[in-house]
Protein backbone atom coordinates (compact mmCIF):
# COMPACT_ATOMS: atom_id res chain seq x y z
CA UNK A 1 0.00 0.00 0.00
CA UNK A 2 1.33 3.47 -1.12
CA UNK A 3 1.29 5.97 2.01
CA UNK A 4 0.61 9.59 1.27
CA UNK A 5 3.14 12.06 1.87
CA UNK A 6 1.47 13.18 5.13
CA UNK A 7 1.73 10.33 6.60
CA UNK A 8 5.27 9.13 6.22
CA UNK A 9 6.33 12.95 7.28
CA UNK A 10 4.37 12.19 10.29
CA UNK A 11 5.72 8.36 11.07
CA UNK A 12 9.08 9.76 9.84
CA UNK A 13 9.09 12.63 12.37
CA UNK A 14 6.32 12.09 14.41
CA UNK A 15 5.56 15.62 16.86
CA UNK A 16 5.41 15.02 20.19
CA UNK A 17 6.17 11.93 21.51
CA UNK A 18 6.29 11.28 24.76
CA UNK A 19 4.67 11.48 28.73
CA UNK A 20 3.30 13.68 30.09
CA UNK A 21 3.32 13.07 34.45
CA UNK A 22 -0.07 11.39 34.70
CA UNK A 23 -0.28 12.17 38.54
CA UNK A 24 -0.45 15.80 37.89
CA UNK A 25 -4.39 17.63 38.21
CA UNK A 26 -3.77 19.63 34.89
CA UNK A 27 -3.24 16.23 32.67
CA UNK A 28 -5.68 14.47 31.34
CA UNK A 29 -4.63 11.01 30.17
CA UNK A 30 -6.37 8.94 27.35
CA UNK A 31 -6.02 5.22 26.40
CA UNK A 32 -7.49 3.82 23.47
CA UNK A 33 -7.69 0.55 21.45
CA UNK A 34 -6.58 -2.91 22.88
CA UNK A 35 -3.41 -4.42 21.61
CA UNK A 36 -5.23 -7.66 20.34
CA UNK A 37 -6.85 -5.41 17.44
CA UNK A 38 -3.39 -3.93 16.33
CA UNK A 39 -3.39 -0.41 17.83
CA UNK A 40 -3.53 1.19 21.09
CA UNK A 41 -3.12 4.90 21.54
CA UNK A 42 -1.92 7.27 24.32
CA UNK A 43 -2.34 10.99 24.62
CA UNK A 44 -2.19 13.47 27.10
CA UNK A 45 -3.27 17.00 27.02
CA UNK A 46 -1.78 19.46 29.72
CA UNK A 47 -4.53 22.10 30.91
CA UNK A 48 -3.28 25.94 31.86
CA UNK A 49 -6.00 25.83 34.41
CA UNK A 50 -6.93 29.63 34.22
CA UNK A 51 -7.40 30.08 30.43
CA UNK A 52 -8.47 26.34 30.20
CA UNK A 53 -6.08 26.06 27.54
CA UNK A 54 -4.50 23.30 25.94
CA UNK A 55 -0.76 24.00 26.40
CA UNK A 56 0.86 21.10 25.97
CA UNK A 57 0.10 17.64 24.19
CA UNK A 58 2.08 14.26 24.16
CA UNK A 59 1.46 10.83 22.34
CA UNK A 60 2.74 7.19 22.10
CA UNK A 61 1.17 4.61 19.72
CA UNK A 62 1.73 0.89 19.20
CA UNK A 63 0.07 1.14 15.69
CA UNK A 64 0.36 0.64 11.89
CA UNK A 65 1.68 3.71 10.17
CA UNK A 66 -2.00 5.87 10.01
CA UNK A 67 -2.54 5.01 13.33
CA UNK A 68 0.85 6.69 14.19
CA UNK A 69 0.22 9.92 11.88
CA UNK A 70 -2.84 10.29 13.20
CA UNK A 71 -2.54 10.54 16.59
CA UNK A 72 0.92 12.25 15.86
CA UNK A 73 -1.45 15.09 13.70
CA UNK A 74 -4.19 14.94 16.98
CA UNK A 75 -1.34 16.39 19.22
CA UNK A 76 -0.15 18.95 16.72
CA UNK A 77 -4.26 20.12 16.48
CA UNK A 78 -4.97 20.31 19.98
CA UNK A 79 -2.36 22.81 21.32
CA UNK A 80 -3.10 26.13 21.52
CA UNK A 81 -6.92 25.08 21.81
CA UNK A 82 -9.80 25.31 24.43
CA UNK A 83 -11.31 22.25 26.07
CA UNK A 84 -14.16 22.48 23.91
CA UNK A 85 -12.38 23.32 20.52
CA UNK A 86 -10.68 20.22 20.73
CA UNK A 87 -13.90 18.15 21.61
CA UNK A 88 -14.69 19.71 18.13
CA UNK A 89 -12.29 17.58 16.03
CA UNK A 90 -13.48 14.76 13.77
CA UNK A 91 -11.99 11.91 13.20
CA UNK A 92 -13.04 13.33 9.17
CA UNK A 93 -10.93 15.88 9.70
CA UNK A 94 -8.06 13.61 10.55
CA UNK A 95 -9.27 11.69 7.46
CA UNK A 96 -8.84 14.57 5.19
CA UNK A 97 -5.64 15.91 6.05
CA UNK A 98 -3.72 12.68 5.97
CA UNK A 99 -5.23 11.88 2.79
CA UNK A 100 -6.39 7.89 4.90
CA UNK A 101 -7.60 5.09 2.37
CA UNK A 102 -10.89 3.56 3.74
CA UNK A 103 -9.26 0.71 5.19
CA UNK A 104 -7.64 3.56 7.13
CA UNK A 105 -10.65 5.45 8.92
CA UNK A 106 -10.01 3.55 11.78
CA UNK A 107 -7.16 5.31 12.61
CA UNK A 108 -8.66 8.53 12.55
CA UNK A 109 -11.61 7.55 14.58
CA UNK A 110 -9.49 5.78 17.26
CA UNK A 111 -7.23 9.26 17.72
CA UNK A 112 -10.46 11.76 17.84
CA UNK A 113 -11.40 8.47 20.91
CA UNK A 114 -8.03 9.54 22.23
CA UNK A 115 -8.43 12.97 22.40
CA UNK A 116 -11.95 12.59 23.63
CA UNK A 117 -10.66 10.29 26.34
CA UNK A 118 -8.06 12.27 27.72
CA UNK A 119 -10.45 15.68 27.67
CA UNK A 120 -12.80 13.53 29.98
CA UNK A 121 -10.13 12.01 32.17
CA UNK A 122 -9.42 16.02 32.79
CA UNK A 123 -12.39 17.08 33.00
CA UNK A 124 -13.26 14.10 35.93
CA UNK A 125 -10.20 15.15 37.94
CA UNK A 126 -11.11 18.46 37.74
CA UNK A 127 -14.40 18.78 38.70
CA UNK A 128 -15.23 21.86 40.77
CA UNK B 1 25.63 -4.16 -1.71
CA UNK B 2 21.79 -3.12 -3.63
CA UNK B 3 19.34 -1.84 -1.79
CA UNK B 4 16.10 -2.87 -1.59
CA UNK B 5 17.49 -5.96 -0.29
CA UNK B 6 15.11 -9.04 -1.42
CA UNK B 7 14.05 -11.42 1.81
CA UNK B 8 10.40 -12.49 0.83
CA UNK B 9 11.69 -15.94 -0.82
CA UNK B 10 8.57 -17.83 0.74
CA UNK B 11 6.76 -15.10 -1.73
CA UNK B 12 8.57 -15.54 -4.64
CA UNK B 13 12.10 -15.99 -5.92
CA UNK B 14 13.87 -14.20 -9.23
CA UNK B 15 14.34 -16.85 -11.68
CA UNK B 16 17.59 -18.01 -11.91
CA UNK B 17 19.53 -16.64 -15.26
CA UNK B 18 20.46 -20.42 -15.85
CA UNK B 19 16.63 -21.11 -16.16
CA UNK B 20 15.89 -18.19 -18.18
CA UNK B 21 18.48 -19.37 -20.82
CA UNK B 22 17.15 -22.37 -21.20
CA UNK B 23 13.27 -21.14 -21.69
CA UNK B 24 14.58 -19.05 -24.17
CA UNK B 25 14.61 -20.70 -27.42
CA UNK B 26 10.66 -22.42 -26.62
CA UNK B 27 9.49 -18.78 -27.13
CA UNK B 28 10.31 -17.73 -30.77
CA UNK B 29 12.20 -21.18 -32.70
CA UNK B 30 10.58 -24.04 -31.08
CA UNK B 31 7.42 -22.57 -30.15
CA UNK B 32 5.24 -25.92 -31.77
CA UNK B 33 1.85 -27.32 -29.60
CA UNK B 34 3.23 -30.16 -27.56
CA UNK B 35 -0.10 -31.49 -28.81
CA UNK B 36 0.38 -30.82 -32.19
CA UNK B 37 0.63 -34.79 -33.42
CA UNK B 38 1.24 -34.35 -37.49
CA UNK B 39 4.52 -32.27 -38.00
CA UNK B 40 7.68 -31.66 -36.45
CA UNK B 41 7.13 -28.44 -34.62
CA UNK B 42 4.80 -30.50 -32.14
CA UNK B 43 7.27 -33.33 -32.24
CA UNK B 44 9.95 -31.63 -31.29
CA UNK B 45 8.64 -30.11 -28.21
CA UNK B 46 6.72 -33.12 -27.49
CA UNK B 47 9.82 -34.91 -26.80
CA UNK B 48 11.52 -31.49 -24.57
CA UNK B 49 8.20 -31.66 -22.62
CA UNK B 50 8.71 -35.54 -22.15
CA UNK B 51 11.95 -35.42 -20.93
CA UNK B 52 11.16 -32.05 -18.14
CA UNK B 53 8.27 -34.60 -17.21
CA UNK B 54 10.85 -37.10 -16.62
CA UNK B 55 13.62 -35.23 -14.62
CA UNK B 56 10.58 -32.99 -12.49
CA UNK B 57 9.19 -36.21 -11.65
CA UNK B 58 12.78 -37.88 -10.49
CA UNK B 59 13.33 -35.16 -7.88
CA UNK B 60 10.84 -36.27 -6.05
CA UNK B 61 11.19 -40.26 -6.72
CA UNK B 62 8.60 -40.33 -9.17
CA UNK B 63 7.88 -41.70 -12.71
CA UNK B 64 7.30 -38.97 -15.57
CA UNK B 65 4.13 -40.53 -16.12
CA UNK B 66 3.09 -39.32 -12.22
CA UNK B 67 3.22 -35.47 -12.93
CA UNK B 68 0.37 -33.59 -14.33
CA UNK B 69 1.01 -29.70 -15.57
CA UNK B 70 -0.90 -27.11 -14.20
CA UNK B 71 -0.71 -23.60 -13.18
CA UNK B 72 0.65 -23.54 -9.96
CA UNK B 73 0.69 -25.10 -6.62
CA UNK B 74 -2.86 -23.40 -6.16
CA UNK B 75 -4.31 -25.22 -9.30
CA UNK B 76 -2.20 -28.76 -7.80
CA UNK B 77 -4.19 -28.51 -4.87
CA UNK B 78 -7.29 -27.79 -5.89
CA UNK B 79 -6.99 -30.85 -8.39
CA UNK B 80 -5.51 -33.00 -5.60
CA UNK B 81 -8.15 -32.10 -3.54
CA UNK B 82 -11.69 -31.76 -5.58
CA UNK B 83 -10.18 -34.04 -8.00
CA UNK B 84 -10.03 -36.99 -5.23
CA UNK B 85 -13.33 -36.11 -3.27
CA UNK B 86 -14.98 -36.13 -6.65
CA UNK B 87 -13.53 -39.64 -7.91
CA UNK B 88 -13.90 -41.27 -4.39
CA UNK B 89 -16.96 -40.05 -3.16
CA UNK B 90 -19.09 -43.17 -3.05
CA UNK B 91 -16.15 -44.45 -0.59
CA UNK B 92 -16.29 -41.35 1.36
CA UNK B 93 -16.88 -38.06 2.01
CA UNK B 94 -14.46 -37.33 5.21
CA UNK B 95 -10.85 -35.16 4.89
CA UNK B 96 -8.80 -34.00 6.95
CA UNK B 97 -6.12 -31.58 7.01
CA UNK B 98 -4.99 -28.54 9.45
CA UNK B 99 -5.80 -25.27 10.19
CA UNK B 100 -2.31 -24.12 8.94
CA UNK B 101 -2.54 -25.21 5.79
CA UNK B 102 -2.32 -22.70 3.05
CA UNK B 103 -5.71 -21.24 1.43
CA UNK B 104 -5.17 -23.23 -1.37
CA UNK B 105 -5.95 -26.46 0.42
CA UNK B 106 -8.32 -24.94 3.10
CA UNK B 107 -10.74 -23.25 0.53
CA UNK B 108 -11.24 -25.97 -1.48
CA UNK B 109 -11.78 -28.20 1.81
CA UNK B 110 -14.72 -25.58 3.26
CA UNK B 111 -16.01 -25.32 -0.52
CA UNK B 112 -16.49 -29.50 -0.29
CA UNK B 113 -18.03 -28.90 3.21
CA UNK B 114 -20.80 -26.81 1.41
CA UNK B 115 -21.36 -29.64 -0.54
CA UNK B 116 -21.62 -32.15 2.26
CA UNK B 117 -18.28 -33.41 2.85
CA UNK B 118 -16.54 -33.33 6.01
CA UNK B 119 -13.44 -32.05 7.06
CA UNK B 120 -11.50 -32.79 10.03
CA UNK B 121 -9.08 -30.13 11.15
CA UNK B 122 -6.42 -31.37 13.60
CA UNK B 123 -5.15 -29.81 15.99
CA UNK B 124 -1.22 -28.08 16.00
CA UNK B 125 0.99 -27.29 18.91
CA UNK B 126 2.30 -23.93 19.83
CA UNK B 127 5.48 -24.92 17.54
CA UNK B 128 2.62 -25.49 14.40
CA UNK B 129 3.12 -29.53 14.33
CA UNK B 130 0.07 -31.90 14.27
CA UNK B 131 -0.46 -34.82 16.77
CA UNK B 132 0.04 -38.24 15.07
CA UNK B 133 -1.70 -39.89 17.21
CA UNK B 134 -4.89 -37.58 16.70
CA UNK B 135 -4.66 -38.24 13.45
CA UNK B 136 -4.37 -41.69 13.12
CA UNK B 137 -7.38 -41.68 15.55
CA UNK B 138 -9.54 -38.92 13.59
CA UNK B 139 -9.15 -41.27 10.29
CA UNK B 140 -12.88 -43.52 9.76
CA UNK B 141 -13.78 -45.76 7.00
CA UNK B 142 -14.86 -43.21 5.12
CA UNK B 143 -12.11 -40.72 5.31
CA UNK B 144 -10.44 -41.09 1.77
CA UNK B 145 -7.96 -38.03 1.92
CA UNK B 146 -5.27 -36.51 4.19
CA UNK B 147 -4.00 -33.41 2.99
CA UNK B 148 -0.89 -31.94 5.16
CA UNK B 149 1.94 -29.49 3.68
CA UNK B 150 5.29 -30.19 3.75
CA UNK B 151 6.61 -26.74 5.44
CA UNK B 152 4.52 -23.92 6.27
CA UNK B 153 5.27 -20.92 4.28
CA UNK B 154 4.42 -18.51 7.00
CA UNK B 155 6.15 -20.27 10.06
CA UNK B 156 8.31 -22.44 8.08
CA UNK B 157 7.59 -25.66 10.09
CA UNK B 158 7.81 -28.76 8.99
CA UNK B 159 5.67 -31.78 8.96
CA UNK B 160 6.65 -35.27 9.62
CA UNK B 161 5.96 -36.67 6.18
CA UNK B 162 7.61 -40.06 6.50
CA UNK B 163 5.24 -40.64 9.90
CA UNK B 164 2.09 -39.29 8.38
CA UNK B 165 2.55 -41.81 5.10
CA UNK B 166 3.52 -44.66 7.26
CA UNK B 167 0.00 -43.82 8.87
CA UNK B 168 -2.35 -43.01 6.15
CA UNK B 169 -0.77 -45.70 3.79
CA UNK B 170 -1.65 -48.34 7.01
CA UNK B 171 -5.27 -47.15 6.67
CA UNK B 172 -5.71 -47.25 3.19
CA UNK B 173 -6.20 -43.20 3.08
CA UNK B 174 -4.66 -41.21 0.22
CA UNK B 175 -2.17 -38.83 1.24
CA UNK B 176 -1.81 -35.36 -0.47
CA UNK B 177 0.95 -33.14 0.70
CA UNK B 178 1.40 -29.30 -0.62
CA UNK B 179 5.15 -29.05 -1.00
CA UNK B 180 5.28 -25.55 -2.29
CA UNK B 181 7.70 -24.42 0.15
CA UNK B 182 9.84 -28.16 0.73
CA UNK B 183 10.41 -29.22 -3.06
CA UNK B 184 14.12 -28.29 -3.58
CA UNK B 185 14.42 -27.43 -0.40
CA UNK B 186 14.66 -30.38 1.97
CA UNK B 187 14.85 -34.09 0.98
CA UNK B 188 11.25 -35.55 -0.90
CA UNK B 189 10.69 -38.92 -1.82
CA UNK B 190 6.93 -40.21 -2.28
CA UNK B 191 8.17 -43.28 -1.95
CA UNK B 192 10.31 -43.18 1.11
CA UNK B 193 7.86 -40.77 2.35
CA UNK B 194 4.07 -42.91 1.12
CA UNK B 195 3.11 -39.74 -0.28
CA UNK B 196 0.47 -40.45 -2.70
CA UNK B 197 -0.65 -36.81 -4.48
CA UNK B 198 2.41 -33.82 -4.11
CA UNK B 199 1.37 -30.22 -5.25
CA UNK B 200 4.96 -28.28 -6.33
CA UNK B 201 5.32 -25.17 -7.70
CA UNK B 202 8.17 -23.26 -9.74
CA UNK B 203 8.31 -19.74 -8.99
CA UNK B 204 9.55 -20.56 -5.51
CA UNK B 205 12.50 -22.43 -6.67
CA UNK B 206 14.15 -19.99 -9.01
CA UNK B 207 11.30 -20.97 -12.36
CA UNK B 208 9.05 -18.60 -13.74
CA UNK B 209 5.57 -18.45 -12.60
CA UNK B 210 2.48 -19.43 -13.40
CA UNK B 211 4.10 -22.93 -13.76
CA UNK B 212 2.94 -26.15 -11.38
CA UNK B 213 2.86 -29.83 -11.06
CA UNK B 214 0.56 -32.25 -9.69
CA UNK B 215 2.15 -35.78 -8.37
CA UNK B 216 -0.51 -38.35 -9.15
CA UNK B 217 0.70 -41.79 -8.02
CA UNK B 218 0.32 -44.44 -10.20
CA UNK B 219 0.72 -48.03 -8.62
CA UNK B 220 0.22 -49.25 -5.25
CA UNK B 221 -2.44 -47.36 -4.79
CA UNK B 222 -3.56 -46.34 -8.29
CA UNK B 223 -4.42 -43.00 -7.76
CA UNK B 224 -7.99 -41.46 -9.75
CA UNK B 225 -9.06 -38.16 -10.19
CA UNK B 226 -11.88 -36.32 -11.27
CA UNK B 227 -10.86 -32.98 -13.38
CA UNK B 228 -11.72 -29.51 -12.68
CA UNK B 229 -10.42 -28.25 -16.22
CA UNK B 230 -12.26 -29.68 -19.18
CA UNK B 231 -11.22 -29.28 -22.36
CA UNK B 232 -8.59 -30.78 -24.93
CA UNK B 233 -7.95 -34.01 -22.37
CA UNK B 234 -4.89 -33.13 -21.97
CA UNK B 235 -2.30 -34.41 -19.36
CA UNK B 236 -4.18 -38.23 -19.87
CA UNK B 237 -7.74 -36.47 -18.87
CA UNK B 238 -6.82 -34.83 -15.92
CA UNK B 239 -6.01 -31.23 -16.75
CA UNK B 240 -7.13 -29.89 -20.84
CA UNK B 241 -5.06 -26.60 -21.10
CA UNK B 242 -1.80 -26.36 -24.36
CA UNK B 243 1.19 -27.49 -22.39
CA UNK B 244 2.98 -24.50 -20.94
CA UNK B 245 6.01 -25.53 -22.65
CA UNK B 246 8.29 -22.57 -22.09
CA UNK B 247 7.34 -22.77 -18.08
CA UNK B 248 7.65 -26.69 -18.26
CA UNK B 249 11.73 -26.31 -19.24
CA UNK B 250 12.17 -23.67 -16.97
CA UNK B 251 10.82 -25.81 -14.22
CA UNK B 252 12.78 -28.80 -15.40
CA UNK B 253 15.98 -26.61 -15.42
CA UNK B 254 15.02 -24.95 -12.14
CA UNK B 255 14.85 -27.88 -9.75
CA UNK B 256 17.37 -29.61 -11.04
CA UNK B 257 19.71 -26.41 -10.10
CA UNK B 258 17.77 -26.67 -7.11
CA UNK B 259 18.19 -30.16 -6.10
CA UNK B 260 21.74 -29.66 -7.06
CA UNK B 261 22.51 -26.96 -4.79
CA UNK B 262 20.20 -28.62 -1.79
CA UNK B 263 22.60 -29.81 0.92
CA UNK B 264 25.21 -27.22 0.48
CA UNK B 265 22.29 -24.03 0.00
CA UNK B 266 20.56 -25.73 2.98
CA UNK B 267 23.35 -25.18 4.77
CA UNK B 268 23.99 -21.81 4.05
CA UNK B 269 20.63 -20.67 4.45
CA UNK B 270 20.44 -22.16 8.39
CA UNK B 271 23.54 -20.26 9.05
CA UNK B 272 22.35 -16.62 7.82
CA UNK B 273 18.85 -17.83 9.57
CA UNK B 274 20.77 -18.19 12.77
CA UNK B 275 22.70 -15.34 12.24
CA UNK B 276 19.99 -13.66 11.95
CA UNK B 277 18.41 -14.70 14.61
CA UNK B 278 21.07 -14.20 17.13
CA UNK B 279 21.91 -10.74 15.87
CA UNK B 280 18.56 -9.62 16.57
CA UNK B 281 18.26 -11.44 20.14
CA UNK B 282 21.42 -9.96 21.31
CA UNK B 283 20.16 -6.28 20.12
CA UNK B 284 17.03 -6.73 21.63
CA UNK B 285 14.70 -7.85 24.14
CA UNK B 286 10.81 -9.12 23.98
CA UNK B 287 11.55 -11.18 20.79
CA UNK B 288 10.03 -14.63 20.17
CA UNK B 289 10.43 -16.75 17.61
CA UNK B 290 7.52 -18.37 15.79
CA UNK B 291 7.19 -21.72 14.54
CA UNK B 292 9.50 -24.66 15.34
CA UNK B 293 12.65 -24.11 16.44
CA UNK B 294 14.83 -26.55 14.31
CA UNK B 295 12.41 -28.79 12.67
CA UNK B 296 11.81 -26.08 9.79
CA UNK B 297 12.56 -24.41 6.66
CA UNK B 298 16.41 -23.44 6.22
CA UNK B 299 15.65 -20.27 4.24
CA UNK B 300 12.40 -18.86 6.67
CA UNK B 301 12.86 -16.75 10.02
CA UNK B 302 9.37 -16.32 11.38
CA UNK B 303 9.91 -13.61 14.34
CA UNK B 304 7.21 -11.12 16.58
CA UNK B 305 8.67 -7.90 18.45
CA UNK B 306 6.90 -7.59 21.24
CA UNK B 307 4.90 -4.09 21.39
CA UNK B 308 5.48 -3.16 18.18
CA UNK B 309 2.93 -3.33 14.96
CA UNK B 310 4.42 -5.00 12.28
CA UNK B 311 3.25 -2.93 9.12
CA UNK B 312 4.12 0.47 10.95
CA UNK B 313 7.89 -1.68 11.59
CA UNK B 314 7.78 -2.27 7.65
CA UNK B 315 7.43 1.20 6.86
CA UNK B 316 10.48 2.21 9.24
CA UNK B 317 13.27 -0.46 7.42
CA UNK B 318 11.52 0.33 3.51
CA UNK B 319 14.75 -0.62 2.47
CA UNK B 320 13.41 -4.33 3.62
CA UNK B 321 11.51 -6.16 1.81
CA UNK B 322 9.78 -8.18 3.71
CA UNK B 323 6.10 -9.46 5.27
CA UNK B 324 3.95 -9.28 7.85
CA UNK B 325 1.52 -11.36 9.77
CA UNK B 326 0.07 -8.33 11.18
CA UNK B 327 -3.33 -7.51 10.57
CA UNK B 328 -2.64 -4.29 8.58
CA UNK B 329 -0.89 -5.47 5.84
CA UNK B 330 -3.66 -8.08 5.08
CA UNK B 331 -7.16 -6.91 3.42
CA UNK B 332 -8.72 -8.91 5.91
CA UNK B 333 -7.89 -6.81 8.63
CA UNK B 334 -6.92 -10.02 10.29
CA UNK B 335 -3.88 -10.89 11.94
CA UNK B 336 -2.61 -14.33 10.52
CA UNK B 337 -4.86 -17.25 10.86
CA UNK B 338 -1.83 -19.53 11.24
CA UNK B 339 -0.15 -17.44 14.05
CA UNK B 340 -3.42 -17.40 15.71
CA UNK B 341 -3.79 -21.72 14.92
CA UNK B 342 -0.54 -21.65 16.99
CA UNK B 343 -1.79 -19.81 20.06
CA UNK B 344 0.16 -16.95 19.40
CA UNK B 345 -1.45 -13.67 21.15
CA UNK B 346 -2.88 -11.23 18.68
CA UNK B 347 -0.95 -8.86 19.67
CA UNK B 348 2.06 -10.43 18.92
CA UNK B 349 0.31 -11.55 15.77
CA UNK B 350 0.14 -8.27 14.78
CA UNK B 351 4.25 -7.28 15.54
CA UNK B 352 4.84 -10.52 13.45
CA UNK B 353 8.04 -10.27 10.72
CA UNK B 354 8.93 -12.91 8.20
CA UNK B 355 11.96 -12.84 6.90
CA UNK B 356 12.71 -15.51 3.71
CA UNK B 357 16.16 -15.98 2.41
CA UNK B 358 17.46 -17.57 -0.53
CA UNK B 359 20.06 -18.17 -3.10
CA UNK B 360 20.94 -14.76 -3.24
CA UNK B 361 21.06 -13.50 -0.31
CA UNK B 362 24.38 -12.72 1.62
CA UNK B 363 26.05 -12.19 5.05
CA UNK B 364 26.31 -8.84 4.34
CA UNK B 365 22.62 -8.19 3.84
CA UNK B 366 21.99 -10.16 6.80
CA UNK B 367 23.76 -8.33 8.87
CA UNK B 368 22.66 -4.97 7.44
CA UNK B 369 19.18 -6.34 8.16
CA UNK B 370 19.65 -6.94 11.64
CA UNK B 371 21.13 -3.24 12.10
CA UNK B 372 18.49 -2.04 10.24
CA UNK B 373 15.93 -3.42 11.98
CA UNK B 374 17.05 -3.23 15.45
CA UNK B 375 17.18 0.51 15.08
CA UNK B 376 13.41 0.57 13.78
CA UNK B 377 12.32 -1.75 16.59
CA UNK B 378 13.93 0.89 19.52
CA UNK B 379 12.51 3.59 17.43
CA UNK B 380 9.14 2.09 17.47
CA UNK B 381 9.16 1.09 20.95
CA UNK B 382 10.32 4.83 21.70
CA UNK B 383 6.75 5.78 21.08
CA UNK B 384 4.83 2.11 21.82
CA UNK B 385 2.72 2.93 25.11
CA UNK B 386 2.81 -0.84 25.57
CA UNK B 387 6.42 -0.60 25.89
CA UNK B 388 6.35 1.84 28.67
CA UNK B 389 3.49 0.22 30.47
CA UNK B 390 6.02 -3.05 30.62
CA UNK B 391 9.01 -1.09 31.48
CA UNK B 392 6.74 0.16 34.66
CA UNK B 393 5.82 -3.38 35.30
CA UNK B 394 2.45 -2.86 34.40
CA UNK B 395 0.97 -6.29 33.62
CA UNK B 396 -0.92 -5.90 30.07
CA UNK B 397 -3.55 -9.01 30.41
CA UNK B 398 -4.86 -7.34 33.44
CA UNK B 399 -5.27 -3.60 31.95
CA UNK B 400 -9.44 -2.90 31.12
CA UNK B 401 -8.39 -2.12 26.76
CA UNK B 402 -11.23 0.07 25.04
CA UNK B 403 -11.58 -2.91 22.38
CA UNK B 404 -13.04 -1.44 19.44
Amino acid sequence: MAYSEKVIDHYSEPRNVGSLEKSDLNVGTGLVGAPECGDVMKLQIKVDPETKEIIDAKFKTFGCGSAIASSSLATEWVKGKSIDEAMSIQNTDIVEELSLPPVKIHCSVLAEDAIKAAISDYKSRNQD
Amino acid sequence: MKLPIYLDYNATTPVDPRVVEAMMPFFTESFGNAASRNHAFGWEVEQVVEDARESIGNVIGAGGKEIVFTSGATESNNLAILGVADFYQKKGKHIITSPIEHKAVIDPCLALEQRGYEITFLNVDKDGRIDLKQLEESIREDTILVSLMAANNEIGTLNPLKEIGEITRAKGVLFHTDATQGVGKIPIDVDEMKIDLLSMTAHKLYGPKGMGALYVRRKKPRVRLSPIMFGGGHERGMRSGTLNVTGIVGFAKALELSVAEMASEAERLTGLRQRLYERLSAGLDYIFLNGHPTERLPNNLNLSFGYVEGESLMMGVSDLAVSSGSACTSASLEPSYVLRALGVGDDLAHSSIRFGMGRFTTVEEIDYTAEKMIVAVKRLREMSPLYEMVKEGVDLSTVQWASH
